[in-house]
């Protein structure tokens, strides 16, 4: 049942999209900063496959530019 | 209000998130999240200093019953504000795997078995006796490091140097410290920075000399990128010979060819005189010149020996040294532009800008270690800036307690807790105070840690005892030595918490309490000494390495002089290992205050700390109210006429690369500890080899590719790694160290500086070949 935190960064003039297409994602809570282009993302999964998969799929994202983990904890 | 674990971790984890962000836009706000109050009374939070590097961050370890559970920064310790890097957040978690030592081991018929402590402790003063008794003193030996907590230092060298009368106590902070030691003590007459982190915030700029700060000492690096934003000036220039994380953050990246910062720092210096930017006031009141031995040899062979000899000249003398250094001249040595020369001096030069140079390993372990540092001090002492805010040549350190453990204690074979074993005035000041006669104190220092290790190969030592470090890792020329170590005759005994390859080598394990599973204190970069309670139980029969120590030197008869009861023998210990140094100079605070603060500089006098030392307006040891550098008996700081020799290895046709070896982010030197913390692995699961693009290129090579890198003494295959974390120019491989998968230190050489006796883990020759 891993959790992590993330910055993520989106592509330019796409911080909106971005929120949008995590805050729809299972498994996904976002924090956006209101003044600067990034944004927190917690991802508190039920397992490590799933991890993955949500992550990969974060990955692929075209509103995401990058994404830069802060925080992990696998042993739950 | 009640809050579950996962609820908990999950706030820890927003606000890993929050404060990383804060760290790299300051000012950044997040309008719809505000943290997650906890209920106070579920977590107890204490504070203690970090457990890796030497920046000494300061931690507010979380406990809930009897295990730790979460950590912040510690808003109090001036040293981080209340940040820390992504191994201080995830550093509880190294108490907790799964493999810990619990119980020793004794190696019965060539297997480990698993042996009540006690019974291990008899078996190691037994062992000592024995060698002690057939082979004389000089035969046993411990090696420690950085990493043990002042007490643990303190109790190995008055046992091994006061009740033993031997000489043999080092620590691996040989490996990473000891140029930066002697640079301190032949330019000023005694160790330790004189300035202190408050020169980061007050800087208009900073110069790193082969320093990767971003992974190294990613806090700090926060504080200098803290201080560009919030004023426009702030340059950091990043001196490098391999582009890195710094190297993209900096204002100006400079490279140049292995060694030649000696080059450049002589070539700076010759502009700053040629340009007029000399602080001619500063120069006649408080410096003087001197030369020294040259051509003076690597320590590739045994029994090499070297003592330097100074000559004082005078500034006519040292100008005309210099005009083999004109920027021109450097520029064919160092690859560095005459052009970035003349820019590096303008920088320095500039009396309206305070400068700050900030160095590590790559300065450090050179074979000319002592003299680079002795000429970037040159830098300084020539334009005055200096023991000022923000104008500070700053070695940092690796290691948590590299400081407070290896350079004020002194557990180095020619060292005291002050002074030098050589000095009888030293020599009567340990034995009064250590309860023993001055005849048991060797005044002959024995070996530093690469001649130990020779001398274990060789059979001198034949009884070595390891804490708190990993030397079958991180030993130049490794082959040699774990040969050594495992040759018959020799007793091996390690304290460790984890499995190593050091451990594979023992015949004892002894199982070691680790960090807040013990009391202890740790001196950072800055003269820093910081406390830390026990905050949790030790696991097993896991013990203290000082309780260790006690245990077995009152084996071997020493009750006398470890009388301490187990309810009190850190402070007791602190108490008596302070009267060392009782003065002005060195005075620490009381064991009080230390359990008050998060960490207190010294000197600490009438209850002020000494932000600059060297200084009158800030430091009492002075006589008067401007720079006095009291360490030397000129109480001048000494320039030194040092030139340009090159390394001890360099590419030729059979072997074209240079190897450059170092540390990454997420991983604490040779990794024992982060690569059981399961984020940190995951992130940097293995080491690499970062090769240039165009290398790659012309051997056909791309990412992932598997490389043999050979040298005259090994070889080892790793996964190339091309535009990574960090680029090397071309015709160099760099090769981080925290694997024991890949022991890259099996193809390094063991050269070192004459003076130091610090390993050069920066330069050797290889060729690569495509597996």
């Amino acid at each position: 049942m891993p959790i992590f935190s993330f910055l993520a960064y989106p592509e330019k003039s796409m911080k909106d999209q971005l929120i949008k297409d995590l805050s729809e994602m299972q498994y996904c809570e976002v924090k956006p900063s209101e003044n600067r282009e990034v944004l927190i993302l917690l991802t508190d999964t039920p397992d490590e496959e799933t991890s993955k998969t949500l992550i990969d799929t974060i990955k692929d994202l075209k509103s995401l530019q990058s994404l830069s983990m802060t925080f992990g904890h696998t042993d739950l | 209000m009640t809050i579950t674990r996962r609820d908990f971790i999950r706030a820890m984890a927003l606000k890993s998130a929050a404060v990383a962000a804060a760290t790299m836009f300051p000012g950044i706000s997040f309008a719809s999240w505000k943290p997650t109050d906890l209920p106070a009374d579920s977590i107890l939070w204490s504070k203690t200093p970090c457990r890796f590097c030497g920046t000494g961050c300061g931690l507010l370890v979380g406990v809930s019953g009897e295990r730790a559970v979460a950590v912040k920064g510690d808003p109090n310790c001036s040293v981080n504000k209340g940040l820390c890097c992504v191994k201080g957040y995830h550093s509880i978690q190294i108490l907790y795997g799964k493999d810990r030592f619990t119980t020793a081991y004794v190696r019965k018929d060539g297997k480990m078995v698993a042996t009540p402590i006690e019974e291990a402790l008899d078996i190691v003063a037994a062992q000592m006796k024995s060698a002690i008794e057939k082979t004389g003193k000089d035969s046993v030996a411990i090696y420690g490091s950085g990493q043990w907590s002042i007490p643990d230092g303190y109790a190995a060298s008055k046992f091994f140097k006061g009740c033993i009368g031997t000489n043999n106590v080092e620590a691996n902070a040989r490996l990473c410290m000891a140029s930066a030691v002697t640079g301190c003590l032949t330019t000023f007459g005694l160790d330790e920075p004189m300035g202190c982190y408050e020169d980061i915030d007050n800087a208009d700029v900073f110069i790193t000399w082969g320093n990767n700060m971003a992974e190294m000492h990613p806090v700090l690096f926060s504080r200098m990128l803290a201080n560009r934003k919030s004023k426009t000036h702030v340059q950091i220039i990043d001196l490098t010979t391999r582009s890195t994380r710094s190297s993209l953050a900096a204002d100006k990246s400079i490279l140049f060819n292995p060694q030649s910062d000696l080059a450049i720092a002589n070539a700076i210096c010759y502009e700053i005189i040629n340009n007029n930017w000399v602080n001619q006031a500063f120069v006649t009141d408080h410096v003087s010149f001197h030369t020294g031995k040259t051509n003076i040899g690597y320590g590739t062979e045994d029994h090499f020996a070297f003592s330097d000899k100074a000559e004082t000249v005078d500034f006519e003398a040292y100008k005309t040294f210099l005009k083999d250094y004109t920027p021109e001249l450097a520029e064919k040595i160092s690859g560095v532009s005459a052009e970035d020369i003349k820019y590096l001096a303008a920088l320095y030069g500039d009396p309206e800008k305070k400068v700050t140079s900030f160095w590590t390993m790559g300065m450090n372990q050179h074979t000319r270690g002592t003299w680079i540092n002795n000429l970037v001090y040159n830098i300084h002492l020539l334009t005055g800036k200096i023991s000022s805010p923000g104008n500070s040549p700053f070695s940092l350190t690796g290691q948590p307690s590299a400081c407070g453990t290896v350079r004020e204690v002194g557990t180095l074979t020619h060292k005291l807790p002050h002074g030098v074993v050589m000095n009888e005035d030293h020599r009567k000041m340990a034995a009064k105070i250590w309860g023993v006669p001055e005849s048991n104190i060797d005044p002959k220092p024995t070996y530093h840690t690469v001649e130990m290790f020779r001398a274990l190969d060789r059979g001198d030592i034949n009884f070595m005892w390891i804490q708190v470090t990993n030397p079958m890792v991180t030993m130049p020329n490794l082959t040699r030595y774990r040969d050594g170590a495992k040759k018959d005759g020799r007793f091996i005994v390690v304290s460790e918490i984890y499995p190593t390859p050091t451990s594979d080598v023992a015949d004892v394990i002894l199982p070691s309490a680790l960090w807040v599973e013990r009391e202890g204190f740790f001196g950072n970069s800055e003269r820093r000494t910081q406390h830390n309670a026990q905050l949790v139980p030790k696991p097993g029969e896991a013990m203290c390495n000082t309780w260790q120590l006690i245990q077995v030197a009152r084996r071997l008869g020493f009750e006398k002089q470890f009388p301490w009861s187990q309810d009190s023998y850190i402070e007791d210990i602190w108490n008596e290992y302070t009267k060392f140094h009782d003065s002005p100079k060195h005075r620490m605070a009381s064991y009080k205050e230390l359990t008050e603060r998060s960490g207190v500089q010294w000197p600490f006098v009438d209850g002020k700390e000494t932000r600059w030392r060297y200084n009158g307006k800030y430091d009492p040891a002075c006589q008067g109210d401007t720079w006095d550098f009291y360490g030397k008996p000129d109480h001048r700081a000494w320039v030194w006429l040092r030139p340009y020799e090159p390394p001890a290895e360099s590419p030729d046709r059979d072997y074209p690369f240079w190897l450059n070896t170092g540390r990454v982010l997420e991983h604490w030197h040779t990794g024992s500890m982060t690569r059981r913390i399961p984020i940190l692995h995951k992130a940097m699961p293995e080491s690499y080899v970062e090769i240039n693009p165009e290398d790659a290129k012309n051997m056909g090579v791309v990412n992932g590719s598997k490389v043999k890198i050979i040298s005259r003494r090994g070889s080892i295959v790793m996964k190339a790694s091309i535009n990574g974390r960090g680029n090397p120019p071309m015709g160099m491989v760099f090769v981080p160290f925290f694997d024991e998968s890949y022991l890259i230190n099996e193809v390094t050489l063991d050269a070192f500086c004459p003076i130091s006796k610090q390993p050069d883990y920066k330069k050797c020759a290889v060729k690569l070949e495509k597996v």
